[in-house]
């Protein structure tokens, strides 16, 4: 069964978020995601800098079987990257809730509140 | 649903993932698909094959139907279980199938891919008419591939004493019935290894006394890690119906000699020769970090423009690699484009790994 900690939120498109004290949040993708994956051999991440908007498409990561999107779940800038997973993304597959892709400041935090909880997610994943 | 194996049920307490496999319901992984692949080259792990399609052809002109349906010459096969890797072709040269046959003592066994039964068994009817030959489609075995390089001092364990003398005693491409049982030196995997066919109603019992043996089950992700990295062409990525087998590095399965076999599709050949093979297979390897995939455009600058026919990242490489099919004059470098972007490769000879060395 896959596990999806209770103090993240996450979209449908199976990217996980977590908001920082100081306002920016981190991102990743789901246990779900990295299961439904197989072992990662590739990610890549949204320029630093760069504008994203809400369900548009941040990086590719790709499994030795496929390579699938991610995406924004929120509007924001993104303000860091995580390269260090890019020279072992299999991280991403061992603790995908560590392993975090890249921090937006986000444009209108009241997105957040719209995605999904804990149980809200698993139940989608299950359904 | 899906066609199952009779080892549906083992997959699924063994925590397989499950894919859709051209009908077939079998297991991608069982964990991880990196993990079974280094398994397979550093060890020893047991595939699944029972999807795949093995006929029987007996009769007085068994023989006949095989020298007029496939690529390669039958009668080099001179003793019963010598085998070797054919193919057959329709008469555009085009590939149907490409399997293994063995002489048996009293007819031939082919082994061919799961998903082109449709067309194999009845092109097979076809060409069989007024001829004296039996054609039985053997659905009632199944079918195991045991591979890596210590695949048969792990089978001594498991298997009696007259079947590890069996297995102990065959050249590679050769195979040896035992009672329902056949046993042969072959594999998909670039390592050696026994492949086992043997009565369906026995199927779990054994495979269950190779895994109780240790010997780790392996999924179809990993299969394809290990072809690709053996250099081994897929049905249905790296050559089809419309691809011609010169076209397809498969040269050795054609027997041109003797000139008066006429076997389907050797004119369309013969013409391909005469105006010269124009694409051949060769390999890639990306040196930067990224995933080459099936169906990504290649470019090689001042020769021409081609395709990766099979793609993948190789665990024992550590990088990416793919077949790809490109002008016969290459050059050493290329360019392939991802995702909207071109990546500069090297060309090489497209033989990545065997028996757990890196070739190239």
């Amino acid at each position: 069964m896959s596990t999806a900690p209770e103090e993240l939120r996450y979209a449908a498109t199976h990217e996980w978020l977590r908001l920082e004290a100081d306002g920016t949040v981190t991102l990743g993708i789901t246990d779900h995601a990295q299961a439904a994956l197989g072992d990662i051999v590739y990610l890549e991440l949204p320029e630093q800098g760069s504008q994203l908007t809400a369900g548009q498409v941040a990086g590719v990561v790709e499994s030795v079987k496929a390579a699938s999107d991610y995406h924004a779940p929120i509007s924001g800038t993104v303000t860091e990257v995580n390269e260090g997973l890019v020279d072992a993304p299999e991280g991403i597959n061992t603790h995908p809730y560590q392993s975090w892709f890249y921090r937006m400041q986000p444009a209108n935090p009241a997105e957040i509140e719209q995605l999904l909880d804990a149980a809200g997610y698993l139940k989608q994943c299950t359904a | 649903m899906g066609l199952h194996t009779p080892m549906y049920d083992m997959h699924l307490a063994l925590g397989a993932k499950m894919i859709d496999f051209h009908g077939w319901e079998m297991p991608l992984h069982y964990g991880s698909q990196v993990e079974e692949h280094h398994q397979v080259r550093n060890d020893c792990g047991v595939f699944d094959a029972s999807h795949m399609s093995t006929t029987d052809i007996t009769g007085p002109d068994a023989e006949s139907l095989l020298l007029k349906v496939l690529s390669n010459n039958v009668t080099l096969l001179q003793k019963a279980g010598a085998g070797h890797y054919s193919a057959m072709l329709n008469e555009q040269g085009g590939v149907i199938d490409d399997l293994i046959v063995f002489r048996m003592d009293d007819g031939f066994r082919l082994i061919n891919n799961a998903f082109t039964r449709d067309k194999v068994q009845p092109w097979l009817q076809q060409h069989a008419a007024g001829l004296d030959v039996t054609i039985r489609p053997r659905d009632d075995l199944a079918h195991f591939a045991v591979q890596g390089p210590n695949t048969i001092e792990r089978l001594g364990s498991v298997l009696n004493s007259g079947r590890v003398q069996i297995i102990g005693g065959l050249q590679p491409y050769h195979g040896h019935c035992d009672g329902d049982w056949f046993l042969s030196r072959t594999g998909y995997t670039g390592e050696d290894g026994i492949e086992i066919l043997l009565p369906a109603s026995q199927a779990v019992d054994f495979f269950n006394e190779l895994i109780g043996a240790g010997i780790t089950p392996i999924g179809l992700g990993a299969r394809d890690t290990l072809r690709l990295e053996a250099g081994f062409t897929l049905f249905g990525n790296d050559m089809d119906e419309h691809i011609s087998p010169y076209s397809a590095n498969m040269h050795h399965v054609v027997a041109m000699e003797p000139a008066e076999r006429e076997f389907i599709g050797r004119s369309a050949l013969e013409q391909q020769l005469a105006h010269g093979i124009s694409e051949k297979l060769v390999g890639l390897v990306l040196e930067e970090r990224g995933v080459l995939r099936h169906g990504q455009p290649v470019r090689i600058a001042s020769v021409g423009e081609g395709t990766i026919t099979s793609g993948s990242f190789s665990p024992t490489l550590g990088k990416a690699i793919a077949l790809a099919r490109v002008p016969v004059n290459t050059a050493e470098r290329g360019e392939v484009e991802i995702r909207g972007r071109w990546f500069p490769v090297r060309i090489v000879r497209p033989r990545f790994v065997r028996h757990g060395k890196i070739l190239i």
